[in-house]
């Protein structure tokens, strides 16, 4: 079979899902990879919510608000922006690829941006292959470390 | 060895012994331990060996403390032992309770720590080709064996049950001799309990004055003067009291050092190092991605200051791709 990469979305519920929702009513064809959540504001997503998604088997991680200076609570977009920074080092460390994490800019009115953004990531995890997290549940049946077993 | 007398055993891991001096830093009150427990088990201080605990029926001791990370052959081997023969196991300090600073290696691998400790490295002898291995074969019919060192590190609970965590690097010595004061007289939490800590942050315990924090730029605590009132982040200095349990008594903050987050994570909290990123990163003061990197190149390295003493516990565990 196929490899189809499963991607997690966090939306901002003032602009990005609102962008995303204008994508559907607008009949923007794009991938059917991305599973979306809402959140009230992208400062919202702590950084364990995107490990805790690739650490159970999501490919990539979507990150969706409102562009600089539009946030609906003034400044949380950069809150996320600061640690989308931060979270980006340190999944470097633990050898996770840069493309798995993304934070992208889509306002309510931006349907077309958020069908691209979807598409391009999509692709881009395609090529990368399924995260380790997957390929390790996957294989679930064999114990990855063999030396230790609980 | 007495009937009446808790039976209780220490040991260590993958450790650096400041565990074992955090017990003897409790002074003359292990005097009163050994009066009413007898030490089966102590390596650091008391003889004892693996085959009398071997020897020992299943249960027989009364609590076993085992600081030190899971890092090789033995220390598995130890591990189980003194789970099946004692009735409660202790990880005792920041090693065994979530992999520690032996931890780190899980941002490495097994072949390039060989490499810099026995083949490439200035103060290695040229020309050196020995490595260690579990098994060497000396003559035709004898083996020499040492324990194998694994591709990564482990906490003690990815390895066995645990009861109790007492947490810190080392935990603290009025901490040490409060949980040995509860296991003595039986006055034990729910199984599972972190021990010997505060169910808040160290921010709470710290005494520095905190106001609203915006970062322009790290400091390394050398790299500036700084004012022993005043919150260490508000002046630019990297503290992860804000996602850290107290209970340490805020050693570091209070001698001008950030809190390194050796006494692990909130109650609740998932991942340690995820939480510290959270605190550092929002209070960085820049609107672009160029001035955000600016100002975070301060802080070399910061995933290993996040999971410091936690990358085995961590929710990616390890860099696989070393």
């Amino acid at each position: 079979m196929s490899f189809e990469p499963k991607i997690v979305g966090f939306l901002c519920n003032w602009c990005s899902y609102a962008g995303a929702d204008l994508a559907g009513t607008s009949r923007i064809q794009y991938p059917a990879n991305v599973r979306v959540i809402r959140v009230m504001c992208s400062a919202r997503i702590d950084p364990t919510f995107v490990l805790k998604a690739l650490r159970d088997g999501a490919d990539g991680v979507l990150i969706c608000g409102c562009h600089p200076g539009d946030c609906h609570y003034t400044e949380g977009n950069y809150k996320a922006l600061r640690r989308y920074e931060l979270l980006k080092q340190t999944l470097c460390a633990f050898g996770i690829e840069e493309a798995r994490v993304r934070l992208e800019w889509v306002s309510a009115s931006e349907g077309q941006v958020f069908a691209e953004v979807v598409t391009d990531m999509t692709e881009k995890i395609r090529a990368l292959g399924p995260s380790r997290f997957r390929v390790e549940q996957e294989n679930a049946s064999q114990p990855v470390h063999q030396e230790v077993t609980k | 060895m007495s009937p009446e007398k808790l039976q209780i055993a220490l040991y260590w891991g993958a450790a650096c012994g400041g565990c074992d001096v955090a017990v003897l830093d409790t002074n003359e009150f292990i005097l009163d331990v050994a009066a009413a427990a007898d030490i089966r088990l102590w390596p650091i201080a008391v003889d004892g060996k693996y085959k009398d605990v071997e020897k020992m029926q299943d249960g027989e001791l009364d609590a076993a403390f085992y600081n030190g990370a899971v890092r090789n052959s033995e220390n598995e081997h130890i591990a189980r032992l003194l789970r099946q023969k004692s009735k409660i196991l202790v990880a005792f300090g920041s090693c065994s309770h979530m992999g520690g600073i032996p931890g780190l290696a899980n941002f490495t691998s097994k072949d390039k720590i060989l490499d810099t400790a026995y083949l490439n490295n200035p103060s290695i002898e040229p020309g050196n080709k020995t490595v260690p291995v579990p098994e060497t074969k000396i003559g035709d019919d004898e083996t020499l064996d040492i324990p194998e060192f694994y591709d990564q590190v482990y906490k003690l609970d990815d390895v066995v049950d645990v009861d109790y965590y007492l947490p810190g690097c080392p935990p603290a010595p009025h901490q040490v001799k409060a949980v040995l004061l509860a296991v003595v007289k039986g006055e034990l939490p729910p199984k599972g309990s972190v021990v010997g800590a505060a169910d808040f942050a160290v921010c709470e315990d710290c005494k520095r004055e905190k106001k609203e924090k915006k970062v322009t730029r790290f400091y390394r605590p050398w790299e500036i003067i700084q004012d022993p009132t005043q919150c260490l982040m508000d002046q630019g200095i990297l503290c992860l009291g804000p996602a850290t349990r107290s209970g340490c008594g805020v050693r570091c903050p209070d001698t001008g050092q950030g809190c390194r987050g050796c006494y692990g994570p909130l109650p609740g909290v998932v991942d340690h190092g995820a939480k510290s990123l959270s605190a550092v990163a929002s209070i960085v003061d820049g609107k672009t991605p160029e001035e955000i990197r600016g100002i975070l190149k301060g802080i070399p390295d910061f995933a290993a200051i996040a999971y410091r003493f936690g990358a085995p516990a961590s929710l990616m565990k390890r860099n696989e791709k070393q």
